[in-house]
C-alpha cells in the first residue's frame, strides 16, 4: 500500500533547524510523514537523522545545548507552541531507542507504567487487559506470559527490545519513533521486530531510524536520506532505491559514501 | 635491627641494579632473546629480596624476637638476593615471576585490613567476658540505672545510654536523610553544570569540618537558640544542652555524608532508564521516583546506614551538645547521653583496668558494635529484596 499523495500527512515539518552549542546539527528540514505508513530515516552516521527523530516528541528539550526552531506539526498542531505541555505529547509520540532500556522492574510493571502515569486504566482488570494486548501486539505474550512478575532485565536481547516496543504500545500512541531499534540485536531479533513493524503500521505511524539500508528497504513505504544535517531526498521507498533523484543518495545507496 | 633493614633494601636496590646486566650477559648481549625485559629481572629481584624480608620483619616483632632478628632479616634477604639471581637464564620468566611477588604483596594487604578487625573484635570479646564475670549480665542490659560509682558498688545500666544514642541518631537521621537525599536528587537531576560543580564540593566542606567543631557550634549557637525560642516558651525546660541540639548538630554533620554519595549513586544510573521513562510521557519528578530513586536504591540505603554508623559513633557532638548525664527520657529538650561519651568518661582519669567500673566501657564498646553490625546485616537485606538492577 503505496501513498504518494501526501494528502493525510500525521507530521509535517517545515524549515526545522537545530543546533547543538556551536553544531549546526539539522539544517531547514521539511517533510511531510503520512498516517498508518513505515517512514525511514537513513544516512551516514552523524547526519542527524536521530536529532531530527528526538525533536518530533521534543526529546531534545532534555538536552541543555540543544535549539530547536522551526514548525513542526502533528495533525495541524505546533508541538513546540508554549501551549503545549512535551509530557502530553510524549504520552501520544512513543519512543523506542537504540539500546533496550526496560526498567528494573518487573516484565508487567515496565507495561504498566505508561497507563499507571497517565490514569488509562480505571481498575486492575483493565490494567492487566492493556498489558497483556500490548504484550500480544508486541509479540511477546507468548514468552512472557508466564514470567509476568520477573524482571525485565532478565530478558535477552530481543526480548527486552520487544517489551519496549509494548511498554511504548501500552500508553496508546499515535506515533512511534525508533531510533535504530535493531542495532543491539542479532539478526533473528531483528527479523522478529521487523516483522512487528509491519505489524504496527496497520494502527500507528512509524518513524524509524536505520543504518541498515536493506532494513529500510524491508520495513518502510517512504523513505528520507539525510546527509550532513540536510535532507537530500524523500520519497517512496522503491524509488529511493531503484531510482534515487540525487546523486548523494546513489552514492550512498550504492556504497560510496557513508 | 635497624641496620639490617638497611642492608636488606641495600640488597634489593643492588639487585635491582645487577639483574638486569646479568640476564642481558645471559643472553649473550641480545636482551630480545631473554623471556622477560631486562628490567622486569631487575623487579623480581628487587621483590625477593624486600618482600620476604618484610613479612620476617612482622612475623618476628609479633613473635617478639628481639636479639636474632636482624640476623634473620640479612639471611633472608641474602637467600632472596642470591636466589633469584643464580636463576637467571635467558628463559627464565621474570615476569611472571615478579607478578606473583606483587600478587602477594596485594594479599598481604587485604590480610591486614581483615585480621585487624578480627583483632579488635577479639579484643572487645575478651575484656567484656572479664567484665561479665564480675557484673551480672541481666544488671548490664536490663536495669534503666547508670550511676557508676569509683568506689564499688555502682549501677551500671546500658538502658539509658542506649536510649540517648538511639533517640540523638533517630534525630539525626530524619534531619539529615531527607535533605540530603532531596539535595544529592536536585545537584543530579535538575541543577546546572556550573551550580553542580560550585554547589557539591560546597556540601562536601561539611564533612571536612571536625565534630569538636559542630560540637562549639551546638554548644554556644544550637543549645541556647533551642532553649530561648523552644524549649522554654513551650514549657519542655530550661537546658541548652538537649538530645535535640545534638541530634540536629549532628543532622547537619551527617548531610553531606548522605548526598554527596546518593548523588554519585543517582548519576551513575544510566541516562537510557530516564529517556525511557521521559520518552513515555513521564514527568522529571515521576522519572525519579518511579525510576531513579528504585535503580539506586542499594547504593542509597548504603548511604543512609554509613551516616547511621557515624550517628551512632559520634561523641563529640554529643559531649557539648546534650551534656553528660544518663537519663530515659522522652523529652527532646532534656540533656542525655549516649554509649560513646560514657565510655570516654569510664577511660579517662585514673583508672585501672580490673574494677567493673572500667570493664564496663569494653562491654559498651560491643554492644555498640553488634548494634552497628545488625544495622548492617538489616540493610543488606531491605537491598536485596528490593534491588532493582540495571544492565
Amino acid at each position: 500500500m503505496k501513498d504518494t499523495q501526501m494528502t493525510n500527512a500525521k507530521i509535517s515539518t517545515k524549515g526545522v533547524q537545530v543546533h547543538y552549542a556551536d553544531t549546526h546539527a539539522i539544517k531547514d528540514v521539511s517533510v511531510e510523514i503520512a498516517d498508518k505508513t513505515v517512514t525511514a530515516f537513513i544516512g551516514p552516521s552523524g547526519c542527524g537523522k536521530s536529532t531530527f527523530l528526538r525533536c518530533i516528541n521534543r526529546m531534545n528539550d532534555t538536552i541543555d545545548s540543544c535549539r530547536v526552531t522551526g514548525d513542526i506539526r502533528i495533525e495541524g498542531e505546533d508541538i513546540y507552541d508554549v501551549k503545549v505541555d512535551p509530557v502530553q505529547l510524549r504520552a501520544k509520540v512513543g519512543m523506542v531507542f537504540q539500546k533496550p532500556n526496560p526498567f528494573p522492574k518487573s516484565i508487567y510493571d515496565n507495561v504498566a507504567y505508561g497507563p499507571k502515569i497517565h490514569g488509562l486504566a480505571r481498575n486492575k482488570a483493565e490494567l492487566d487487559e492493556i498489558v497483556e494486548k500490548s504484550l500480544r501486539k508486541a509479540a511477546l505474550w507468548n514468552e512472557a506470559k508466564d514470567r509476568l512478575l520477573s524482571p525485565g532485565t532478565g530478558l535477552s536481547g530481543g526480548q527486552q527490545q520487544r517489551l519496549c516496543i509494548a511498554r511504548a504500545i501500552a500508553t496508546a500512541p499515535e506515533i512511534l519513533l525508533m531510533d535504530e531499534p535493531c542495532s543491539a540485536l542479532d539478526p533473528i531479533a531483528t527479523a522478529q521486530v521487523e516483522e512487528l513493524i509491519d505489524e504496527l503500521q496497520k494502527s500507528f505511524s512509524v518513524v524509524i531510524v536505520t543504518h541498515s539500508m536493506q532494513q529500510a528497504a524491508r520495513v518502510s513505504q517512504k523513505t528520507a536520506f539525510f546527509h550532513l544535517g540536510n535532507l537530500v531526498e524523500y520519497g517512496d521507498t522503491d524509488k529511493i532505491f531503484t531510482n534515487p533523484e540525487d546523486p548523494r543518495t546513489e552514492s550512498y545507496i550504492s556504497g560510496r559514501i557513508g | 635491627m635497624s641496620v639490617s633493614l638497611i642492608l636488606a633494601l641495600g640488597l634489593g636496590v643492588l639487585g635491582y641494579v645487577i639483574a638486569p646486566r646479568r640476564a642481558v650477559a645471559a643472553a649473550g648481549g641480545d636482551a630480545r632473546k631473554l623471556a622477560a625485559l631486562p628490567r622486569q629481572y631487575g623487579l623480581n629481584t628487587l621483590l625477593a629480596v624486600l618482600v620476604p624480608s618484610f613479612a620476617i620483619l612482622i612475623a618476628g616483632s609479633l613473635a617478639g624476637a628481639g636479639l636474632y632478628l636482624g640476623w634473620a632479616i640479612l639471611i633472608v634477604a641474602f637467600i632472596g638476593f642470591a636466589g633469584s639471581l643464580f636463576n637467571i637464564t635467558p628463559d627464565y620468566r621474570a615476569r611472571t615471576h615478579a607478578e606473583s611477588w606483587i600478587k602477594l604483596i596485594l594479599i598481604a594487604a587485604s590480610v591486614i585490613a581483615i585480621l585487624t578487625t578480627v583483632g579488635i573484635v577479639f579484643s572487645m570479646v575478651f575484656e567484656a567476658r572479664n567484665f561479665f564475670s564480675q557484673y551480672d549480665w541481666k544488671d548490664f542490659f536490663l536495669s534503666a540505672e547508670w550511676s557508676p560509682n569509683f568506689r564499688g558498688n555502682s549501677s551500671l545500666g546500658i538502658l539509658p545510654l542506649l536510649w540517648g544514642t538511639l533517640y540523638i541518631s533517630f534525630i539525626a537521621l530524619i534531619f539529615a536523610v531527607p535533605i540530603g537525599l532531596f539535595a544529592a536528587i536536585y545537584l543530579s537531576e535538575y541543577s546546572s553544570r556550573r551550580m553542580r560543580s560550585i554547589a557539591k564540593p560546597a556540601i562536601e566542606i561539611l564533612a571536612g569540618i571536625p565534630t569538636i567543631v559542630y560540637g562549639l557550634f551546638a554548644l554556644v549557637t544550637v543549645g541556647p537558640f533551642l532553649r530561648d525560642y523552644f524549649a522554654a516558651p513551650m514549657g519542655f525546660g530550661d537546658s541548652a544542652s538537649s538530645v535535640m541540639t545534638a541530634g540536629l548538630v549532628m543532622g547537619v554533620m551527617l548531610i553531606p555524608f548522605v548526598s554527596s554519595l546518593s548523588d554519585d549513586i543517582i548519576n551513575a544510573v544510566p541516562q537510557t532508564m530516564r529517556d525511557g521513562s521521559l520518552g513515555l510521557g513521564a514527568t522529571k519528578s515521576e522519572t525519579i521516583r518511579q525510576v531513579v530513586i528504585p535503580a539506586a536504591l542499594p547504593g542509597i540505603v548504603g548511604a543512609i546506614l554509613l551516616a547511621a554508623s557515624r550517628a551512632i559513633g559520634e561523641t563529640m557532638i554529643v559531649v557539648l551538645g546534650a551534656g553528660a548525664a544518663a537519663r530515659l527520657s522522652l523529652n527532646p529538650f532534656e540533656a542525655m547521653t549516649t554509649v560513646t561519651v560514657k565510655i570516654v568518661s569510664q577511660l579517662t582519669g585514673d583508672t585501672d583496668f580490673a574494677s567493673p567500673e572500667t570493664l564496663v566501657a569494653f562491654a559498651l564498646g560491643m554492644t555498640l558494635f553488634v548494634i552497628t553490625l545488625c544495622l548492617n546485616v538489616l540493610a543488606l537485606m531491605i537491598v536485596r529484596k528490593y534491588r532493582e538492577q540495571y544492565e
